[in-house]
């Protein structure tokens, strides 16, 4: 097995400004956000993001990184609205493909099973058509068996992904990804829509190590869908990463009050090392 | 949906076992109106947004509605007492929608008269002058299952003409859209701190259903952007809760009362 090791720069250099890039995770939990802070030190721009939104998408937005977003949410949950999404909707410097939850998975879906569409009862009469003249129609080639009608559903466009980012707990070194939280959220859908994926972990372990105290089906990701492994411990900081921690819920509320200028010039000025001093001082500071 | 008298109880005060516990607050009038909302639905996931949907959704499953399934707000199911009953990750979440065995009580920032409801933008969609959170599940969950909305602060800037981005599908909007938009929609209610609205109603327009007691309908009506039908015969008040009810909301399933943080009485 080849050893997919690298570091979380070396992950973004295979990157490049236009591709459409998967963002894993849900909300403000379990979002790569090593990986994007990494995005965000090199030059990579016009970027069209495909994710259940939440700081991923607030802080590519404030940096000026996404040409289009598409999604159909972004939000800190436990601050309901994303800060940096707002102010790039209202000044009108977003294009956004907003489409429903449901609709978003069977696009992802459609991708991963190499399908053009899926057919699904969502979006049909909601604004979602309204707002993506795009979205097609299609009727069942069969009757229902109740009804005797041949329905038309919305045609959910694959979301082909050129890559996926997505932060699990842990990893081997070939790539195989390990959640061990409540809910795998959409990750290895992300990987498999996708032409390539890179996992960041809190800790990579031997493969034999995966099992010994976490049944098999925590094994959400497979190697064949990762290109590449980045340790990175707190990667998902400040979203939540349970087990192994929990959203940092007073810098969630840093990120949200403070300018973004401000906090990017005192979080994101130098690598991950350096943020993770800078939180930690931030932290010092307060108590 | 009746002025309902329960052994002890009179407007406005109710006695537990003897002892006043002084008066319902108008937080604990939601809850029952929001736990009714899922009365008779059977063994079916119910899905409260907020304090106060929450509480009445466990209200439900704890009294009249015990077959009801509930959520830890993550991916388990849990048992009244919280202890895991199940695995409902989002994935299976999303399924579950559209198998349509839910009973989802949804938020609204706009709603209007068919209930067409947005949490997504406020103003003109391309540019909005407020980005709200987008229209997350709404579009899937209102033509797969039966869908009620909670608004804690009813006011006409809520209860509004015409949504600015329709996420909830209405029913005029349903109709238009045809039978695969029509088959499952429903929606079984709209409670907010004013009171309890359905859309029984021939065109499928919103209705006072009950006004939360100490409420009037002229002040419904001040509160709403569009007109509502009133019924000619007369608005019954929402129930009032049972001395059973009030001690179990109090004791036990909202000990902190987050239930008069979200409405005041």
């Amino acid at each position: 097995m080849g050893d997919k090791t690298m570091t979380a720069d070396e992950a973004v250099s295979r990157l490049e400004s236009g591709m459409t890039l998967g963002v894993g995770g849900w909300g403000s939990r379990r979002k790569p956000m090593a990986l994007v802070r990494a995005l965000l030190r090199t030059a990579i721009t016009d970027l069209t993001v495909v994710a259940y939104g939440g700081p991923d998408v607030g802080m590519l937005a404030a940096a000026g990184r996404i040409r289009k977003l598409v999604a159909p949410f972004a939000t800190l949950d436990s601050i309901p609205l994303e800060p940096h999404f707002r102010t790039a909707r209202e000044s009108g410097s977003l294009e956004l493909m907003e489409i429903d939850e449901a609709m978003f998975m069977w696009g992802l879906r459609a991708a991963a099973n190499r399908l053009p569409f899926l057919p699904v009862r969502a979006g049909i009469g909601s604004d979602v058509m309204r707002v993506n003249p795009g979205l097609r129609t299609i009727t069942s080639p069969y009757e229902d068996e109740s009804t005797g009608l041949r329905e038309t559903f919305v045609a959910m466009p694959a979301l082909r992904l050129d890559a996926a980012l997505v932060h699990l707990n842990r990893a081997d070194r070939a790539g195989n990804g390990q959640y061990l939280g409540p809910d795998p959220y959409f990750d290895d859908l992300f990987c498999e829509a996708a032409r390539t994926a890179y996992v960041s972990c809190e800790r990579i372990v031997d493969t034999a190590e995966l099992t010994k105290a976490a049944p098999p089906q925590t094994l959400l990701v497979k190697r064949l869908n990762v290109s590449g492994v980045v340790e990175a411990p707190g990667g998902a900081h400040f979203t939540s990463c349970v087990p192994d921690h929990d959203r940092d819920e007073a810098f969630q509320r840093l990120y949200a009050s403070m300018p973004w200028p401000e906090f990017a010039e005192r979080f994101l000025g130098g690598d991950e090392q350096t943020y993770r001093t800078a939180v930690r001082t931030w932290h010092e500071e307060q108590s | 949906m009746s002025e309902v008298t329960v052994g002890g109880v009179t407007a406005g005060g109710v006695s537990v076992g003897g002892v006043s516990v002084g008066g319902v607050t108008r937080a604990e009038y939601c809850v029952i109106a929001c736990a009714e909302a899922w009365r008779g639905d059977g063994e079916v996931l119910a899905s409260p947004m907020g304090p106060i949907p929450s509480t009445g959704a466990r209200l439900a499953r704890r009294t009249f509605s015990p077959e009801l399934l509930l959520t830890d707000g993550e991916a388990l199911l849990v048992g009244p007492d919280g202890a895991p009953e199940g695995w409902l990750p989002y994935r299976q979440h999303l399924a579950l929608v559209t198998g349509g065995r839910r009973h989802v009580m949804m938020g609204a920032s706009q709603i209007d008269r068919f209930g067409n409801q947005n949490i997504s933008c406020v103003g003109d969609w391309e540019r909005p002058t407020r980005q709200l959170l987008g229209v997350r599940g709404g579009p899937v969950n209102t033509v797969n299952n039966p869908v009620s909305y909670w608004v804690p602060r009813h006011s006409a800037r809520v209860f509004v003409e015409k949504v600015d981005m329709i996420g909830g599908v209405g029913y005029d909007s349903a109709a238009a859209a045809g039978p695969t938009a029509t088959r499952f929609h429903r929606i079984p209610r709209v409670v907010s701190n004013l009171g309890v609205f359905d859309f029984a109603t021939e065109g499928h327009t919103m209705r006072l259903a009950s006004l939360h007691p100490g409420v009037t309908v002229e002040e419904v009506v001040a509160a709403t952007g569009f007109e509502l039908v009133i019924p000619d015969d007369g608005v019954p008040y929402t129930r009032e809760p049972s001395p059973a009810e009030l001690e179990l909301i109090r004791e036990d399933l909202d000990p902190k009362g987050l239930r008069d943080r979200e409405v005041r009485s």
